[in-house]
């Protein structure tokens, strides 16, 4: 059976070109990049072009790059690096309550340690207010942590406006960049970003490896003690193949990256106005226009995500839900939650992310599939059973 | 994730459905926590076993499957209605092999429902005795 799959936000399929540059890291190019000798020199060389490429896309210097175990790594590393160097300067930290849990539980452990975090609302579309993150900054705040785009609802947050707020105020600013790294221009010198989380798995990279700008003169405490490496920041014999995989995914993604949003966007909308348009009592969640090129994320009423992905795997397709069932907490989705849908909706939301493979007849093959599914459910609920539908 | 049993109980669910002129009516679950199952049931009034039984579930996987299973497990069995109140969430999720730990609690549910078609069928043919 071909598999189609539509899950890019969770993870993407490495690229052959990246795997073809990380192997010889693994076997003829072994060394240890703090080594002096040829194989070490020759790692580390490998290092810091992969670091200029990362910094690239995003228009920061490669000095101001380190390489982390992934977007998880990075948003830890961030927000409590922050939040312990800054600590004599306050204890106050914003973010929003849409966060990925890479960014939720950090502070829910900061906030056990003495510090104060306001998790600022979101609007029906999943859009962060900056004057709400205005009106939250206190003497004490240190640190705002907003991510650049949702990975449920693909809403693209104010990143330029909040990061103008936050140099005016002399705050730092990190954004959770995995889900826009690669994927749509970002520059860290106009978005007034000080730091940045990215992760390579996202943009057809290896997993295990990320990253974390931080702008120079920032103030941080490192993640990792031990060696020298990554400039003291994080110890650990770097990651030498990941590392390289990472940088080869990055100058892809970057080279790709208009043509692809290009691509992406027409595919996207069609899904969404086809499936809006083919089923009733759908809803698109998030953002119509300030949407990640790759997202499409829809409520289907009366029906259940975990079955709908269940029906659709076995015709070959990969896709998500942010229903109680696919988490490991048994609660509907927080991010669907923060934006007001109410939880009965939020458990029949159903996640498609596209990505490189993704072509029109699997759209089409999409959209002939996914109103017999759920007219199936539908039948068997007895929701819509009380409500008279169909 | 799941048990083969689960699977085809999933997909292809058996007895489907809501039966018009149903002697008891149970409902176990709520939307918000994303299982809702309702279960009919035809008594025959002589000998008091269930003659008949349908579900509709709102659900995952596992709410289907075990809505499916209860349903299998009294259908054509001429259970009387005490036999059929033995039956509980833990043995219908045996009879499917087992269900994920995490879903032994939420989705594990129809048995309750069963039940709750017992009871509502016990409770009106009271109140019809009363009303005599």
């Amino acid at each position: 059976m071909k598999r189609i799959y539509l899950d890019h936000a969770a993870t993407t399929p490495m690229r052959y070109e990246v795997l073809e540059a990380m192997l010889p890291y693994f076997r003829e190019k072994f060394g240890n990049a703090s080594t002096v000798y040829f194989y070490g020199q020759e790692a580390k060389g490998a290092i810091n072009a992969a670091r200029a490429k990362v910094a690239s896309v995003i228009n920061a210097a490669s000095s101001e790059i380190v390489f982390t175990s992934g977007g998880t790594e990075s948003d830890n590393f961030a927000i409590s690096g922050v939040a312990w160097a800054n600590q004599k300067r306050g204890n106050h930290i914003i973010t929003s309550s849409i966060e990925h849990h890479a960014v939720l539980n950090i502070c829910k452990f900061l906030e056990k340690r003495g510090f104060e975090v306001t998790y600022l609302p979101v609007d029906s579309q999943g859009l962060v207010s900056p004057e709400d993150v205005k009106r939250s900054i206190r003497e004490e705040t240190v640190l705002i942590s907003i991510m650049h785009a949702n990975n449920e609802v693909g809403t693209i947050e104010p990143i330029e406006e909040i990061g103008e707020i936050a140099k005016e105020r002399g705050v730092y600013f990190h954004t959770d960049s995995v889900q826009t790294f690669g994927h749509i221009p970002i520059d860290v010198a106009k978005l007034n970003v000080d730091l940045l989380s990215a992760s390579a798995h996202k943009l057809y990279g290896p997993k295990g490896v990320g990253a974390l700008y931080i702008r120079n003169g920032v103030k941080i405490v490192p993640f990792l003690y031990g060696g020298d490496q990554e400039n003291k920041r994080r110890a650990s014999t770097e990651n030498v193949a990941g590392i390289v995989g990472f940088g080869k995914a990055a100058q892809l993604a970057l080279n790709e990256m208009e043509d692809e949003i290009k691509r992406l966007i027409p595919l996207r909308d069609r899904l969404i106005k086809e499936i809006l348009e083919k089923i009733n009592y759908t809803r698109l969640n998030g953002h119509p226009t300030k949407r990640l090129p790759g997202n499409v994320n829809i409520s289907v009423e009366f029906v259940e995500g975990e079955s709908m992905l269940l029906q659709l795997d076995i015709k070959g397709f990969c896709a998500s839900s942010g229903s109680a069932c696919t988490s490991s907490i048994l609660e509907p989705s927080h991010v669907l939650t923060a934006m007001g849908i109410p939880a009965e909706v939020a458990h029949g939301s159903l996640r498609l992310t596209l990505g490189r493979d993704n072509t029109t007849e699997d759209i089409d093959y999409f959209l002939e599939v996914l109103p017999g599914i759920v007219e199936r459910l539908r039948a068997m609920s007895p929701l819509s059973f009380q409500k008279g539908i169909p | 994730m799941y048990s083969e049993r689960v699977m085809d109980h999933f997909f292809q669910p058996r007895n489907v459905g809501e039966i018009e002129d149903a002697d008891g009516v149970g409902v176990a679950g709520n939307p918000i926590c994303g299982d809702v199952m309702r279960i009919t049931i035809k008594v025959d009034h002589e000998g008091e076993t269930i003659k008949d039984i349908k579900f509709k579930t709102f659900g995952c996987g596992a709410a289907i499957a075990t809505s499916s299973m209860v349903t299998e497990m009294v259908k054509g069995k001429d259970l009387t209605l005490e036999e059929a109140m033995k039956i509980t969430n833990k043995t219908v999720a045996e009879a499917l092999d087992g269900l994920p730990p995490i879903k032994m609690h939420c989705s594990n549910l129809a048995a309750d429902a069963l039940h709750a078609a017992i009871e509502d069928y016990l409770k009106k043919k009271k109140q019809q005795r009363t009303s005599k």
